[in-house]
């Protein structure tokens, strides 16, 4: 692609000091990646594996007593420079994110309407009675009719509070969507639907989407571009294409090989045995290893860096060396 | 909890009826409504001022006379009314009780959302002092703090002091409750929401903490306020109050220090007496009752006030639909 990329991710690395056992908990290290505008970003692992994490180190909403390093470039600027109040500035009117359950997300005693509102409102760029009726346009614009604004989350079933979350995310017109897991705890119907609002909504408005999913199938469906991360690290960042037909990952073939696939229907799925790493006491070489069944010497001493191995296609594991040069994704 | 505010906003009458099936609650909102009434109508409802001595007919002062020679309460040493000074008396005690209450209320709903929601040295250094409070005995604190300014000759009235020893010494148990609160609100994704919207402390302080925490707030108010109505009466009897203006307190001092009980004037000390007890006892009925009703976590599962909200509302589709069908 040859427009610049909306956010480049560079070497992006969160600690979170865990003061009752004076442990650091290294929940991300050296994640870069980029992502294009309208495009749709893949972010996918297991539980636990610096998905959510990513996420909230770009717009900086983690806790205090984590410790962001690296460089995240909204456009040109480094938003882990600004200071909090110029920060505060970027979030939702440039970057946006639908949460990760949106139950949670919504205050169980403020209307929805008013919810949607207040992200409107809070700038100051609207008078009231046009942020009221950009509620209703929001609402309908993700399918609820607007009345249902003057309801309280409790009265919405599970579909239509994403929605609602949906179109809360898209009140100040963002130029970048963080979606965390939009679809869990929803049925397979909703999910559907949901996803085809985002897809609808991102071909409409021309946004970028940073998806947050464990779910294959609707990466292969919905991204350009995915991150595969593990402990905490990125072990395959490629096209969706390139990652699909031709992974080069150990960790990433497992991945694909533990989802159903209706082309081929076998009688038990693959899994990976054993369990992701604990990020308080993390494997000294490739963070992998312990479950990778194509382990060699190195692999449990030396931590892999990321190589290069098609143009624009990054996998970091140790089997990969002899072919390629290691060099770090261009910027 | 928060259904059940949400409850209380949407319907006060829904709310009375929950809480008109509760006993006790009306027990309690009965004595401190009469309590209220008797002070608001004081003028109203005695025939001579506290501070008039009844005289006989002969003109001497008609002092310790008992119920059955005058009024409906008899009289004091010094001839003066005591329905009349009970009367009066409400007003000081309520007063005091009422605006000490709301200012420990004020005190401790702040320091409580700060120290929860900002954490770290803010909130050490606020549960420090707090924890120092809670050990210190409080009414010989207060009533060498009250002894103290008095001592200073700052001319400010003795309640005005009063108010502010107490309120501003009695915000403890709100403080740490309040804190409490805060702590597991303030962790709730809808606050992150707010700041991924991009809102700032005091917005999520206004708009997403405190409608939280206040149906808490206002359930441990009422009980505050029988507390600070205790220790009103508690100084006052030390002799810490106004006796210019005589609360219930000031009233048990003076039966106490011209020997009542020794004359066997019971009229003159039981009145007073069971007028603090009244209003305590119907504070402490009143703020249970809300604590219980506001507070889901005594009553039972968090869904029963989402589970009113609905039945009321269908109850209400209902009501429409048969309206329409009648019509």
């Amino acid at each position: 692609m040859a427009e610049t990329p909306l956010l480049r991710v560079r070497h992006l690395s969160t600690d979170f000091l865990l003061p009752a056992d004076k442990k650091i908990a290294r929940a991300l290290e050296d994640v870069s990646f980029d992502v294009y505008p309208g495009q749709t970003v893949g972010l996918v692992g297991e539980s636990g594996c610096g998905k959510t994490t990513t996420l909230m180190s770009v717009l900086r909403l983690l806790p205090a007593n984590a410790r962001i390093s690296g460089q995240v470039f909204f456009h040109e600027v480094n938003l882990l420079s600004l200071s909090e109040r110029q920060m505060r500035e970027y979030r939702w009117k440039d970057i946006a994110i639908v949460f990760q359950g949106a139950m949670n997300a919504l205050n169980p005693v403020m209307r929805v309407g008013e919810q949607i509102c207040e992200a409107i409102t809070l700038r100051g760029i609207m008078s009231s009675d046009r942020a009221q009726a950009r509620v209703g346009e929001l609402l309908e614009m993700v399918g609820i009719p607007k009345e249902r604004g003057s309801q309280y989350p409790f009265q919405y079933s599970g579909g239509m509070r994403q929605r609602a979350m949906i179109a809360m995310a898209l009140a100040c017109s963002p130029r970048l969507l963080f979606a965390d897991e939009p679809t869990t705890a929803l049925d397979v119907m909703v999910q559907a639907q949901i996803l085809e609002l985002l897809e609808e909504i991102q071909r409409r408005l021309g946004l970028a989407i940073v998806l947050v999913t464990h779910d294959l199938g609707v990466v292969a469906e919905m991204c350009d571009a995915v991150v595969v991360m593990y402990g905490g690290k990125v072990a395959e960042y490629g096209s969706v294409d390139e990652i699909f037909n031709a992974p080069r990952h150990p960790y990433t073939q497992k991945l694909l090989e533990s989802f159903p696939d209706l082309a081929r229907p076998t009688g038990s799925l693959a899994s990976i045995p054993g369990a992701p790493p604990r990020l308080t006491e993390l494997p000294p070489g490739c963070r992998f290893a312990p479950r990778c069944h194509l382990r060699i010497g190195k692999c449990d001493s030396e931590s892999p860096p990321l190589f290069e191995v098609e143009p624009g296609h990054f996998a970091a594991c140790h089997l990969l060396e002899s072919t390629q040069d290691a060099s770090p994704p261009s910027p | 909890m928060r259904e059940s505010w949400l409850l209380l906003q949407r319907n006060l009458s829904d709310f009375w009826k929950t809480f008109r099936r509760n006993q006790m609650g009306l027990i309690g909102a009965f004595l401190v409504g009469t309590a209220l009434l008797l002070a608001i109508f004081a003028p109203l409802l005695t025939s001579i001022s506290p501070m008039e001595t009844v005289r006989t007919a002969d003109g001497r002062a008609l002092t310790f006379a008992p119920p059955s020679v005058h009024g409906p309460l008899g009289t004091d040493d010094a001839g003066h009314d005591i329905w009349s000074q009970v009367a009066f008396g409400a007003r000081i005690s309520l007063v005091v009780g009422f605006l000490a209450g709301f200012i420990a209320m004020f005190v401790g709903s702040l320091l409580g959302i700060l120290a929860g929601y900002f954490g770290g040295w803010v909130d050490t250094l606020i549960m420090r002092v707090t924890d120092v409070l809670l050990v210190i005995p409080d009414l010989p604190l207060m009533l060498v703090l009250v002894a103290a300014i008095r001592q200073l000759n700052l001319k400010i009235s003795p309640l005005v002091i009063l108010i502010l020893v107490i309120g501003l010494l009695y915000w403890t148990s709100t403080a740490r409750l309040v804190r409490s609160q805060v702590l597991s609100i303030k962790e709730r994704q809808f606050v992150a929401r707010a700041r991924a919207i991009g809102a700032g402390h005091g917005h999520i302080i206004r708009k997403h903490i405190l409608p939280q925490i206040m149906p808490l707030i206002v359930a441990n108010t009422v009980l505050i306020l029988s507390t600070a109505i205790l220790i009103e009466s508690g100084l006052a009897f030390l002799g810490l109050g106004d006796p210019t203006q005589p609360s219930w307190g000031t009233m048990l001092n003076f039966a106490f220090d011209r020997n009542a009980i020794s004359n066997g004037a019971w009229w003159f000390y039981l009145p007073p007496g069971l007028a603090i007890v009244w209003v305590s006892l119907g504070c402490v009925l009143l703020g249970n009752v809300l604590e219980e009703m506001l507070n889901p976590r005594l009553t039972g599962h968090h869904l029963e006030g989402e589970a009113r909200v609905l039945s009321a509302s269908l109850k209400s589709a209902e009501e429409s639909s048969e309206e329409v069908s009648h019509g």
